[in-house]
């Protein structure tokens, strides 16, 4: 591969596809199942298994604490993690756009082996295209992934009263640094993306107990996904304005851009509600785990407003928390 | 201490707030006219502390909400033409024209150019970027966003960006306060008078209120703290029958004002006749491009009209925007508009008094 840029070529099927796999992805992904490149992985699997798949748009492709290809990776071992599952392989679909420089591939495809490594996962196989300039955004990666579900029959209808909710750290990191970096406002800013596989944070907490359900917050942030718990359900979710972790830099920067951290995408953080008593051990748990110092319990589920999440205010009132409506915007002042 | 802590929660306030919360008062109607007070006193549960018989109620300050149908007709008209492109803030986005779920990002999906931007330069350097393209940046805003507005159009000017262009939606808080004023059923005891507005015209621009009107005027940050501190200011005004004008947000507020943006404002842009959802025409109450800056202007380049519309059935927007009522009191609040199916742009715009209400519901209306 001596070009310096992707061409129309690379995507064909024929010799530059071929050099593309054997001399940057086998490379850098070799393991059993994908080195005899089938036109599938054999897997040994037995018991049962989840499965999950997420595409990632997103841009800019690198920012401060990852890139697509890390992102693609913790995308969907978190999403596996979250079912209860120990992640075990990948796939990995690249769409990439003509002209893209042959760099910018290296690295995202190192990223990603590095985040596979992480992660304790194998890219087992894959596939290439490549579109006209102008019809892609750089790079579209999707990811496909298979866990063995080691705690079966987590689900938001365990929830009951009295439990706690936790969240393994801070919240709104990854979405501000995006909004930001979208508009070159991240010179100097401490701002990073908290983008990192949440399996070990996952099996910590379950190992602790006590667990009814995990969730990533990811679009939408941690409000959305605790509406997800308490739509059509009769418990509410309760949070504490005050109790909400939340770094400085990221307020700061939603209060420069008008965006809500409790909206705010998260790449690297969990949602647990735990019973009671088991919240206790579980945040311990969490927060002896690298990537889980800030572990909080930020809320608690009640029967005050069947099906809502609720917000007590800084002045003691209480208002609801509504799911995200469409993306959020950028506002006048 | 977190950001902005000494604003949010500063010391005292939790007293503050018991003060409040017990201060015995005649029934009042305050009316905040500035959208970010209507987003701030929605989201930090202010009104839940109210002595009983007190009402905020927001007025005419979410510079989206106040323009009329027949400019976003216009404007989705605009979103379309052929090698144009249509810059803009994002509250605009979403808000319905005269016929409900067309808007401007519906528009962009359709294959429209539009795009948000968090400042007119960022439209300005597309332009440049873009000369093959007519830009235009629909400017919305009050004298606070002016100033910025009439800088880029100097600074249009400066660089010789042929194919930048302003539609100039600016309005002016005064004349609007004046025309609610002179209405016979208008009914306020005082005003938030908005902090962004004043750090540009000064804080004396609202000592009219209390001189001509005998009304408390509080000009008032964005925090809860300075909420707090504002609410408290004017019921005991109100309590003791004394209006005065009070400035609570000193450390953005000075009494002249920001007098390089006026300058710039004065420079480029004069007064004119201006029309607004709800109040209808009102005198010298917009602004739009002097002469010298004409040639930038959208209006003229592309030779736009504004037609007279209804508002959508059923809509109470212009009543809201007016004080007349609040959001619960429109019957399809939350019913036929929610943010997602918006009819009117109170509903939608993320300064608007329903969005506000709607969003930062309290437990009362669940």
């Amino acid at each position: 591969m001596t070009e310096e840029i992707i061409t129309l070529d690379y995507g064909s099927g024929g010799g530059k596809t071929a050099a593309l796999i054997e001399e940057l992805l086998l490379p850098a992904f070799s393991n059993e199942r994908l080195n005899p490149l089938g036109d599938g992985a054999a897997l040994n699997l037995t018991g049962q298994m989840a499965f999950s798949t997420d595409s990632f748009v997103v841009s800019p492709l690198f920012f401060p604490g990852g890139d697509i290809g890390k992102l693609a990776v913790c995308g969907t071992v978190n999403d596996l993690a979250m079912c209860g599952a120990e992640p075990l392989y990948l796939s990995l679909s690249m769409i990439l756009e003509e002209g893209l420089p042959m760099d910018t591939l290296r690295r995202v495809v190192g990223s990603v082996a590095q985040a596979a490594k992480e992660a304790g996962v194998e890219i087992v196989t894959g596939d290439t295209k490549v579109v006209e300039r102008g019809r892609g955004d750089g790079i579209y990666l999707n990811t496909s992934g298979i866990g063995k579900i080691t705690h079966p029959g987590l689900s938001p209808d365990n929830i009951q009263p009295g439990d706690a909710v936790i969240l393994s750290g801070t919240m709104g990191d990854h979405g501000a640094t995006i909004m930001m970096a979208r508009d070159d406002l991240l010179e100097g800013s401490p701002l990073r993306s908290d983008c990192q596989p949440l399996h070990r944070l996952a099996q910590a907490a379950l190992n602790a107990g006590g667990v009814r359900v995990l969730r990533d917050p990811t679009r939408g942030g941690v409000a959305t996904t605790l509406n997800e718990f308490t739509d059509s359900r009769d418990f509410s979710v309760e949070l504490a304005e005050d109790a909400l972790p939340i770094r400085a830099p990221v307020q700061a920067a939603c209060d420069l851009l008008g965006l809500d951290p409790l909206y705010c995408a998260n790449e690297g953080k969990m949602l647990a509600v735990v019973s009671a008593e088991r919240a206790g051990s579980v945040l311990q748990a969490l927060r002896k785990t690298p990537g889980g110092e800030d572990a909080a319990i930020i809320g608690r589920v009640t029967t005050r407003a069947p099906g809502k999440v609720l917000l007590t205010t800084a002045l003691g009132s209480s208002r609801v928390l509504a799911r995200l409506s469409g993306a959020q915007l950028p506002r006048i002042c | 201490m977190p950001w902005g802590a000494e604003f949010r929660r500063p010391a005292g306030s939790d007293r503050l707030a018991q003060m409040i919360r017990e201060m015995e008062v005649p029934p009042a109607v305050f009316m905040e006219v500035c959208g970010t007070h209507t987003m701030s006193i929605a989201k930090s549960g202010l009104r839940q502390i109210l002595p009983s018989g007190v009402l905020l109620r927001s007025g005419p300050g979410c510079p989206v909400c106040v323009t009329p149908a027949g400019v976003m007709d216009t404007l989705l008209e605009l979103s379309g033409e052929e090698n144009l492109t249509l810059c803009t803030y994002g509250d605009l986005l979403r808000v319905p024209g005269s016929q409900a779920g067309n808007s401007l990002e519906r528009c962009k999906a359709l294959g429209g150019d539009v795009r948000w931007v968090y400042s007119p330069m960022d439209a300005l350097d597309y332009a440049q970027a873009h000369s093959e393209r007519q830009v235009v940046f629909a400017g919305v805003g009050f004298e606070t966003t002016a100033p910025g507005t009439a800088l880029t159009v100097l600074e249009a000017k400066r660089r010789g960006v042929k194919n930048f262009s302003l539609l100039c939606l600016l309005k002016r808080t005064e004349p609007a306060l004046r025309a609610l004023l002179r209405r016979t059923d208008f009914r306020v005891n005082g005003f938030l008078c908005p902090g962004h507005v004043a750090a540009i015209t000064g804080a004396e621009a609202f000592r009219f209120l209390p001189e001509e009107y005998a009304l408390p005027a509080v000009v008032a940050g964005f925090e809860t703290g300075d909420l707090l501190s504002a609410v408290y200011t004017l019921l005991s005004q109100w309590k003791e029958g004394r209006p005065a004008l009070v400035n609570e947000y000193t450390r953005a507020v000075s009494p002249e004002g920001n007098r390089a943006a006026q300058h710039i404002m004065k420079t480029v842009l004069e007064h004119r006749d201006d029309t607004w959802r709800g109040l209808g025409s009102i005198p010298d109450s917009g602004y739009r491009l002097r002469e010298e800056y004409r040639e930038f202007d959208a209006e003229k380049r592309f030779s736009l009209t504004f037609p007279t519309l209804p508002e959508p059935k059923g809509c109470r927007c212009g009543e809201i925007i007016c004080g007349q009522c609040g959001p619960e009191s429109c019957p399809l609040f939350g019913k036929a508009c929610t943010p997602e199916h918006p009819v009117g742009p109170c509903m939608v715009s993320s300064e608007g008094a329903c969005a506000a209400a709607w969003k930062y519901r309290g437990i009362e209306r669940l």
